[in-house]
């Protein structure tokens, strides 16, 4: 008996352990955000979002990142498509480089694409001659976005073609549909849920970038100030409150975008 | 080891997996739990290993209560439907993995865990992994891992279900055999009534949670207490109005009452075939199936279908053919009341026609 | 038609991936090694790195650990009711959908100098925000879903019976673990904790707000490349940044190979 004592007080201890872990990492700062941006009332907290700059860097950081999300949809569902059912020389090399934007620090890409485009480079010079500019400039956040949300199209795709039987493409032929006609009424949707939520995430997590964009975008206030940026720039300026109503305003658009992920993904798996 | 439970229940949120279950298993018993499946079978064997918590009840072992102890504790083998091996572990770790648990000497375990492999047939697997196995093989491993630690009770859940069909009654043949041998208290959880009427010693019928039945396999089949398992066990047919039936006309007086028959309660053949020719009724042959070893045969009488069987040494029937039909006996049941009723007619020999 | 797709997935990697790799490479070397040498050996430069691996290695054990427990508790755990996993279940998932700047801020907002609880710590000598502990709290929230995201899928797979098994043979839950649950999730956790390592070495906006980003004090790998690329020092910020991106590369080769054993086990 007494062996079973001591695993029972060895069991308590684990839980209460993990559940004060979960509390104290997870559940207080969220609690701590949104009792902060509404500790001194609604006034306050609709002043700060109401903030000309506030609100238009939010309104920038959601066009922006639904451009950069239609992007990724596009070169999303192509790559994951070759990458599936194309047998060519350097395939897995590719494949593995998918990720390579998860593994490197947000900050060295930010800083790759402001050399790679910045004033002095080769691109840079180009735009110049031509009349627009790249970087300091939407197009480089944009660019800076599609570059840390590359691989979830990707990887919402993959699986589901893999998992698509061939032998429904086959039916599809054998019943006298063209290619065409097969990939776009057969193949194209099973492949959509894993697109949408692939763009989903990728839309959540263009608008909560932060490392690659400051270092390109150059964030000037009203024009090229995104939403996080705005947030570090109050922090910055003691403006605790401010920023909190601000992230108060993204927190909430990312649950109900999550929300929207974990829907499409439920219904799938429901099916 | 003697095992008593009494009063066992357990719910699941609102559904009543285990209702009021009581029973009693003499040592060195093999029972079978039989039922449907989802009927509470595997619920009861869970809680018996102590793997679920019954919401009410006892579980006593050797005149022990246990429902406290957890599984560890109490003395059991257990062997899962998909007998759950370690995949990562040989043959050979598997079994011994009960004996590790209770730090047994290394030679103790090298004896005890080749000894079993012995008898379990697996002699020369002890470095296989289970993927390498095939499905009977790895039933085998389960077998003489649950039994390694040498527990006083042995439950098995399902333990032929994913077998082919072919080598499957060769391993009931083999595992009924070893148990005997062992002398080991044994349940087994089947949905298979060939399979619990051949393995077991004794049967219980479960539904719906509940304990419908508990005997031998020839009790249950000669006189089952309940219309469920009049109709689980064997084949039947489910007459609505038993009292057309020639012999049967007494049945009249309980009203809403049903029979059900079974194929070998009917005799069939031509009306000189009979020694009590009073007591068949005509009937017309209707189909005819060919079952390998004998014809079923489908016969209307008046508007009543019945199924039976009949031999291939006697005469082939046609379809269509007029025959006379006799039948033994029915089982008789109504919402309150279950009983057996012989063919009055055939148990009055009537002696002054002779 | 399956060429010009290849040709554009080529071409879509060469421009988004590869320009980039080879651009950093390239831009570090721009005075020759000994500006990338020296760049590295700077004070500030080797106290950032520093930084950054005492994080990498805090953050991965207490992740790892607590992520394993949370995520067998979240599958196999009777205790906790229903309707709390389905809760928990869907609020790990958070910091995903936060962006690390917030992440950081709420870290300040409960424990910063203003807040009760950083008062309080103040008093007892223990300085979080603006200082270690406070950036490993960040970057623990941050790395927070990818362990248990990694161990929960496994355990689910595996099923519950091979443990029941093992209890039915008097086998007690810590043995239980590791003879017959840690071998089956093994490759998972592995993978878990590539993914933890690359989030912790790279993560920039909460350990920036969280730090404050003090020269040789707060300052890790990312935090200084910010700095440098600031101060117009282009160059000093590809070495450092090039020291950072060849870690992700290597750990990108881990991941392949975690996954792939992963997917074999």
């Amino acid at each position: 008996m007494n062996i079973i004592m001591r695993s029972r007080l060895w069991t308590f201890g684990f839980r209460s352990t993990i559940m004060l872990y979960f509390v104290v990492l997870i559940v207080l700062p969220i609690i701590g955000i949104y009792s902060q941006s509404l500790h001194l009332g609604w006034t306050p907290f609709w002043d700060s979002i109401t903030d000309p700059l506030a609100w238009k860097a939010v309104l920038l950081t959601i066009k922006l990142s639904v451009i950069a999300a239609l992007i990724n949809v596009v070169l999303g569902t192509m790559i994951g498509w070759v990458l599936i059912r194309y047998r060519f020389p350097g395939r897995r090399i590719l494949n593995s480089l998918v990720d390579l934007p998860f593994a490197l620090p947000t900050a060295v890409g930010g800083l790759m694409i402001l050399l790679l485009l910045g004033p002095n480079s080769f691109v840079g010079n180009l735009a110049d001659q031509l009349g627009f500019q790249i970087v300091f400039h939407e197009p480089a956040i944009i660019v800076a976005m599609v570059f840390v949300t590359f691989p979830f199209v990707i990887r919402g795709v993959q699986p589901l073609l893999e998992e698509l039987d061939k032998s429904e493409e086959e039916a599809s032929y054998t019943l006298g549909a063209s290619r065409a006609r097969t990939f776009f009424q057969v193949i194209f949707p099973s492949m959509l849920p894993g697109i949408i939520s692939g763009a989903m995430l990728a839309f959540s997590r263009a608008l909560a970038e932060f490392g690659a964009v400051v270092l390109v975008a150059g964030n000037i206030p009203g024009k090229t100030l995104i939403a996080s940026v705005y947030i570090f720039g109050e922090i910055e300026s003691d403006n605790a409150q401010g920023a909190a109503a601000v992230s108060v305003l993204l927190l909430t658009l990312s649950f109900l975008i999550l929300g929207a992920v974990n829907l499409v993904q439920s219904r799938r798996l429901g099916k | 080891m003697h095992i008593e439970v009494r009063g066992l229940n357990k719910q699941f949120g609102d559904f009543q997996a285990v209702n009021d279950v009581n029973f009693d298993i003499a040592k060195g018993q093999l029972i079978g739990l039989l039922g449907p499946s989802g009927g509470g079978k595997t619920s009861i064997l869970r809680m018996l290993a102590g793997l679920e918590t019954p919401t009410s009840g006892d579980i006593i072992f050797h005149g022990k209560r246990v429902n406290d102890l957890p599984p560890q504790e109490r003395g059991i083998g257990f062997v899962f439907q998909n007998y759950a091996l370690f995949k990562h572990m040989t043959v050979y770790d598997n079994v011994a993995f009960g004996l590790k648990v209770k730090k047994a000497a290394k030679d103790v375990i090298r004896e005890r865990v080749m000894s079993l492999l012995e008898l379990t047939g697996l002699k020369g697997f002890e470095h296989r992994y289970p993927h390498q196995l095939s499905g009977g093989q790895r039933q085998r491993v389960a077998f003489a891992r649950a039994l390694a630690p040498q527990p006083q009770l042995l439950l098995l859940d399902e333990p032929f279900a994913a077998i082919d069909a072919k080598i499957r009654t060769e391993l009931r043949t083999w595992l009924k055999e070893m148990i005997e041998r062992l002398g080991i208290t044994s349940i087994f959880v089947t949905h298979d009534q060939d399979e619990a009427i051949e393995v077991a010693d004794e049967i219980m019928i479960i539904n719906k949670g509940r304990l419908e039945q508990k005997g031998t396999p020839w009790d249950i089949y000669k006189s089952p207490q309940t219309q469920f398992v009049a109709s689980f066990i064997g084949e039947s047919t489910i007459v609505d109005q038993v009292e057309l039936l020639k012999g049967f006309e007494e049945a009249a007086s309980w009203p809403g009452t049903k029979a059900l028959i079974r194929p070998e309660y009917i005799e069939i053949g031509k009306r000189n075939e009979f020694r009590l020719p009073s007591a068949t009724v005509p009937g017309i042959v209707k189909h005819l199936h060919f079952r390998g070893s004998e014809w079923m045969v489908e016969v209307m009488v008046g508007d009543i279908k019945l199924i039976t069987y009949r031999s291939l040494e006697k005469d082939v029937l046609q379809p269509g053919q007029e025959i006379s039909v006799l039948i033994h006996r029915a089982y008789l049941f109504n919402d309150n009341d279950t009983w057996i009723m012989e063919n009055k007619l055939k148990e009055d020999p009537m002696p002054m026609h002779i | 038609m399956r060429r010009l797709w290849i040709t554009l997935t080529y071409a879509v990697f060469l421009v988004l991936l590869i320009a980039p790799l080879v651009k950093i490479f390239t831009g570090s070397w721009g005075d020759g090694w000994s500006g990338f040498a020296d760049a590295l050996t700077r004070p500030e430069s080797l106290h950032a790195l520093m930084m950054t691996g005492i994080i990498v290695v805090v953050v991965t054990l207490l992740n790892t650990l607590f992520g394993v427990m949370l995520a067998l508790y979240l599958v196999r755990g009777t205790w906790l009711g229903n309707r709390l996993k389905a809760f928990m279940n869907s609020i790990v998932d958070l910091p995903f959908a936060v962006s690390p700047v917030i992440g950081g801020l709420m870290i300040v907002l409960i424990l910063g100098p203003s807040s009760a609880l950083g008062t309080f710590f103040e008093e007892i000598g223990f300085k979080v925000v603006y200082a270690l502990p406070g950036m490993i709290l960040a970057t623990l929230f941050v790395t927070f879903p990818l362990m248990v995201r990694e161990v929960m899928p496994v355990l689910q797979e595996i099923g519950a019976q091979q443990e029941e098994a093992a209890s039915t043979l008097g086998a007690y839950s810590w043995y239980t673990f590791w003879k017959v649950t840690w071998p089956s999730i093994r490759w998972g956790v592995i993978y878990g904790v590539v993914l933890t390592v690359a989030r912790s070495l790279g993560e920039f906006g909460a350990v920036l707000v969280v730090s404050g980003n003090i020269m040789n004090k707060t300052q890790t790998a990312t935090t200084l490349v910010y700095q440098d690329v600031e101060n117009f020092n282009v160059s000093a910020a590809s070495s450092v940044a090039l020291v950072l991106a060849a870690f992700s590369v290597g750990l990108l080769l881990l991941m392949e190979w975690a996954k792939k054993r992963k997917e074999v086990h």
